[in-house]
């Protein structure tokens, strides 16, 4: 084979930049942009830094700490307590299944209630529409928070919490959905006779359904993920027993749960998943 | 005015006949159907609620409470001594802005060194840059475990690690974030045009030179607006990262919120809500104009 190698000369190099300048010598401004920008970063980056008290020390005996700590936690061992554990993690999953359906269900109405197209009157969408930004402005621990104060330690206030941050950010995802909604289905059911309950029934349902679905799973499995921690407020679940097996040093036990939070996650992803692609189709997820 | 007239055709019935039998067979296998998913889902909620130890009763009977909890936290502002009572409401102003400060700093910190960890890893990652898939399997695989493994589990481990303070509440949220913003980067990088990167390899450039002037360009302001998605997600978290002694204002919300200084929980509340709502302004705004940026080019 014949091969030519071609280099530049410096003279050929000036030749190209004064026939391409735009290419070779980037306009100044930018530059100085970018390098501003990266400054600017950086000097937050270390005033950060200096205000919170990290320093390379620091995180030099805190790694080795963690390395001490990470070889403890092998092998994974629940010890005696893997049907405490086990019971935990049924806790786990009630709270993610109920926190999303009872959300769910309380979203639905007010997906209604904040889409533009179903309530024309600005105002009370507007209403709606901050109501639920407030509710999803608190996060799930502090709802949990919250709730453990009313109906007390257990489970109940997590199902209580993730339903409520649930019940906000479906809210929103819903009244997208209603406002998406092809009128055409609507108009062609009323068109061959259709009372309001069937165009309802017929036309808005079955475009809406399939998307709450799978919004729906995508929720339970940001949910299954969330439910883990509720515990550490003592709301229920493997958080629960984490946090408490943290304090007491009992390293087996703290990688025996993160393992069991990691399994579980995994299998509701991979479940989730193989529905939704049923619910809708494996094209339309992107 | 005329009459109009509507022609509608029917078909004779031995055509329609097969029709209606087949559509029947198709409805009611539907209601099969539904009945089926109905009934999982019955039972799953019956099992759930039994081991969540549901009970309406407590809820109902305690509803009062939560009423009550709201309307105590509620602060007192009358119209004519409104200055007063803001005060007396924000009496501790100063020392919660500091906080806020730093739940903000701790947000950045995290974002940013996530984001550049996710930076470094997401080229490896990517299916169309690197063909070892034993690199590519094991950078995955890590970067599911950092976001798969909630921030607050991080934060509880490194507060024992590292002591109490903003340290452990930053490296959970850059760990955490390293996962997440990884994976997002990895999808970007795998959808570029591959023309630049075969231009690149056939001028000889090395691998990271490849990377840096065939790849970086095409996916740096995708990369941005996803940093900065990622750091409104990271206020919200490090708000609570004091939940477990790692550091920001959720700490004096925890403490408010078990010793019942009613005032105060309403206070920080509204103090992190509006905080929220103020980034989340400025980085959607910045976030359109990054992406206007990117149609221009």
């Amino acid at each position: 084979m014949n091969r030519a190698r071609i280099a530049l000369t410096p003279q050929d190099r000036e030749r190209l930049a004064r026939a391409h300048p735009q290419i070779l010598t980037p306009g100044a401004g930018a530059r100085v942009r970018a390098l501003l920008l990266v400054t600017f970063l950086a000097a937050l980056a270390a005033f950060g830094l200096w205000r919170l008290d990290i320093s390379l020390a620091r995180v030099g005996t805190g790694l080795a700490q963690l390395g001490h700590f990470i070889v403890l936690m092998l092998p994974p061992d629940p010890g005696t307590q893997l049907p405490l554990y086990i019971h935990a993690l049924g806790e786990t999953l009630a709270i993610a299944f109920l926190g999303t359906l009872g959300g769910a269900l309380v979203a639905f109405p007010f997906g209604f209630l904040a889409a533009k197209n179903v309530i024309p009157n600005i105002f009370a969408h507007f209403a709606v529409r901050r109501f639920l930004d407030t509710v999803r402005g608190v996060d799930k621990l502090i709802w949990a928070l919250i709730f453990v104060t009313v109906v007390g330690l257990g489970p109940f206030a997590g199902i209580l919490a993730i339903a409520t941050s649930s019940f906000a950010e479906l809210g929103k995802l819903f009244s997208e959905a209603v406002e998406a909604l092809d009128r055409k289905p609507v108009e062609g059911v009323v068109s061959t006779g259709g009372s309001p309950a069937e165009a309802v029934r017929f036309g808005m349902l079955p475009q809406v359904l399939p998307v709450l679905a799978s919004q729906l799973l995508y929720y339970f499995e940001s949910n299954a993920r969330q439910s883990t921690i509720v515990g550490i407020v003592g709301a229920g679940g493997l958080g629960l027993h984490l946090a408490e097996q943290i304090r007491v040093l009992e390293w087996q036990k703290v990688s025996f749960l993160i393992l069991m939070m990691l399994v579980m996650v995994a299998v509701i992803d991979f479940i989730s998943s193989r529905l939704r692609f049923a619910i809708i189709g494996k094209s339309r997820i992107g | 005015m005329p009459q109009m007239t509507h022609a509608v055709t029917r078909l004779p019935d031995e055509q329609l006949a097969p029709m209606i039998a087949h559509y029947e067979v198709a409805v009611r296998e539907r209601q099969r159907h539904t009945l089926i998913v109905a009934a999982v889902v019955t039972v799953c909620i019956v099992l759930a609620a039994w081991m969540g130890e549901v009970k309406p009763a407590v809820l109902f009977a305690n509803s009062d409470r939560l009423a009550n909890y709201f309307w105590s936290i509620t602060p007192v502002l009358r119209w004519d001594s409104l200055g007063a009572d803001l005060a007396e409401w924000y009496w501790n102003l100063d020392h919660w802005l500091k906080l806020l400060l730093d739940t903000l700093l701790i947000a950045y910190l995290g974002t940013l060194f996530g984001a550049i960890g996710g930076f470094i890893l997401c080229f490896l990652a990517s299916a169309n840059l690197v063909k070892n898939p034993l690199i590519r399997l094991t950078a995955r695989r890590f970067l599911e475990f950092c976001r798969t493994v909630p921030e607050l589990v991080f934060a509880l481990l490194f507060v024992v690690a590292f002591g109490l303070g903003a340290m452990p509440g930053v490296l959970a949220l850059a760990i955490h974030t390293m996962g997440a913003l990884g994976k997002l980067f990895a999808e970007v990088v795998e959808n570029i045009d591959m023309k630049p990167v075969e231009g690149a390899t056939a001028a000889g450039a090395s691998w990271t030179q490849m990377v840096r002037f065939a790849v970086v360009p095409q996916v740096f302001s995708n990369f941005a607006s996803y940093g900065l998605l990622r750091f409104e997600v990271n206020v919200r978290e490090a708000s609570i990262m004091g939940f477990v002694g790692a550091g920001g204002i959720g700490q004096d919300l925890v403490e408010a919120i078990r010793k019942f200084y009613y005032s105060d929980v309403s206070a920080i509340l509204v103090l992190i809500i509006l905080t929220v709502m103020l980034i989340d302004l400025a980085t959607e705004a910045v976030r359109h104009r990054l992406l206007g940026w990117e149609e221009q080019r």
